[in-house]
């Protein structure tokens, strides 16, 4: 029987959540240290034989059974769950609350009580990440310093400090207080955004991490949207922008892992159902008053997935969207895409001119994208030696081998233009 | 053939995490696997416990145990090699050394 690649790490988050449940939150380290002995119990059995059957119950029953150990045997010692204390005293409802509070649908509430717990405003927004890698989604601190390309020691700090805030809290969040859920959700839709983003952004060879944490936004965002509080438009249009990012996301890269520019990427690689399904959420997402950036910028993926081939692109539809996240969220790097976007349909002359009337443009100027965008227009405008300097910019400016590489191949491609 | 004893000891430190326990797992199962289709492989084994009862010397003394983490066995495999040396040389593509632990290699002494 094969496990999915992902099993331990996703088997960890649910049982740490269903265990802190359990203890408390002020015990969330011994949560911890149970679920790793869970884990470590079923590899050193399961490599003799193989997985049992039904690997989550074992797992499950495993955690449980440690749980009732320590619970027996730190009773006087510890308080665990305050909402708990009274049926975890006696031995009589000792077994049937443990067992109550593992059950599938329990355990599905105890993550989301764990992701809104993890986004404390007073954790900075990097410590929200990391604790919820590595506690909800079960990440090493070593996985998560690869794929943020931080050190380890670094990380360490960070989960550590992020745990004795959490800890410092009477209780996991309150799934039931709707005023709480509502003020916590932008909180948890941003943490969402950004490790879907460093995902996303950060997708070259050197960290196959980094596929992983595009895979984990996805699993986390339709955890919010399985349960009633976190079934809002925003959080309906954030799910509908990672699913149309993510669904083009193996065009986006060649086999090299390399970026493949916009015009040479393949739609038949395009993931459909990952399409329709961020279509659907994208339409369900317009239900209500609210418009936040997430709407747009799902607006805008939508527009590129209907497109069947680049050339065919709405590039005025985006163009005006960009115009109503200029209005929301005013920003250079915003303009810069709309300038791209506006180049791309009324020809590079009028991108220029949009480039050059962006507020705040020397903000971009370490930006390599930036050159680049300046590049692709001298190129498409057939100013060859224009465009060269223009790359040769941005490739001084790249930041890692990915950006760098797609940089060579744009400087090579003004040496040859395309027709 | 001759068969011999491969007694695990040692390896993983508990501070992996979930990601590589799987993986560690996933080697131990393909070893084993690929040792039994060539034919090395007796029994498969079992994994042990961690604690227990030793019982010792002359007044059958009980205590709880043994408890020494780093060099506890954790499971055994029954082999057949040709030889000790082969047994040995077979003992190399374990797992358990990814993690600095050891195998002892027993030969079962003959009648």
């Amino acid at each position: 029987m094969d496990l999915d690649g992902r099993f331990f790490r996703r088997e960890a988050g649910r049982l740490t959540a269903a265990l802190t449940r359990l203890f408390g939150v002020r015990n969330l380290a011994l949560a911890e240290d149970v679920t790793q002995d869970a884990l470590c119990r079923a590899l050193e059995v399961w490599k003799f034989h193989g997985p049992p059957p039904n690997p989550s119950a074992w797992l499950m029953t495993a955690a449980k059974n440690r749980a009732i150990d320590v619970l027996r045997r730190e009773r006087t010692a510890r308080t665990f769950a305050p909402e708990l204390a009274r049926w975890l005293e006696t031995e009589w409802t000792l077994r049937s609350t443990v067992d109550a509070l593992f059950a599938a649908d329990a355990i599905q509430d105890d993550q989301l009580r764990m992701m809104l717990s993890c986004c404390h405003p007073r954790l900075p927004e990097a410590a929200q990440l990391a604790v919820i890698l590595q506690v909800l989604c079960g990440f090493g601190v070593n996985e998560i310093a690869s794929a943020f390309l931080d050190s380890p020691a670094a990380v360490e700090k960070r989960v550590t400090r992020a745990k004795k805030v959490l800890a410092a809290s009477r209780s996991l969040f309150d799934l039931g207080d709707a005023g709480e859920v509502a003020a916590r959700l932008p909180v948890v839709h941003r943490a969402l955004y950004l490790l879907f983003n460093e995902g996303y952004h950060g997708a070259s060879p050197e960290s196959a991490v980094r596929g992983e944490l595009v895979q984990e936004a996805l699993r986390l965002v339709s955890l919010l949207l399985d349960h009633p509080t976190g079934q809002t438009a925003s959080t309906r249009a954030l799910a509908a922008l990672m699913c149309l990012h993510a669904a083009r996301m193996p065009a986006r890269l060649d086999e090299a892992g390399d970026l493949t520019p916009f015009f040479d990427q393949d739609r038949a690689l395009w993931d459909g159902g990952l399409i329709a399904q961020g279509r659907r959420l994208l339409d369900q997402s317009a239900a209500g008053a609210e418009v936040t950036p997430y709407h747009i910028e799902a607006a805008i993926a939508g527009v590129h997935a209907a497109a069947p081939s680049a050339s065919e692109t709405d590039w005025g539809a985006i163009v005006r969207l960009y115009d109503a996240l200029l209005a929301l969220r005013p920003s250079p790097v915003v303009a810069l895409h709309r300038a791209i976007a506006l180049g791309q349909h009324l020809g590079p002359e009028r991108g220029l001119e949009a480039i050059a009337a962006i507020e705040g443009r020397e903000r971009l100027e370490q930006y390599p994208f930036y050159a680049a965008a300046l590049g692709e227009m001298e190129l498409a405008r057939g100013r060859a030696d224009s465009a060269r300097d223009r790359f040769r910019h941005a490739l001084s400016l790249a930041r890692n081998p990915t950006e760098r590489r797609s940089l060579e191949k744009r400087l090579a491609a003004c040496r040859s233009p395309r027709p | 053939m001759s068969q011999f004893l491969f007694l695990y000891r040692g390896g993983m430190t508990g501070t992996e995490s979930p990601a590589e326990m799987q993986q560690q797992m996933q080697r131990w199962m393909s070893w084993l696997k690929d040792l039994g289709e060539k034919g090395f492989v007796k029994d498969p084994g079992q994994p042990l416990e961690r604690g227990g009862k030793v019982v010792s010397g002359k007044q059958k003394l009980v205590t709880d145990g043994p408890f020494a983490e780093k060099d506890l066995v954790s499971g055994f495999t029954l082999v057949e090699a040709a030889d000790l040396a082969q047994a040995t040389e077979l003992s190399m593509g374990c797992p358990v050394f990814t993690y600095g632990g050891a195998v002892e290699v027993r030969p079962i002494a003959k009648m």
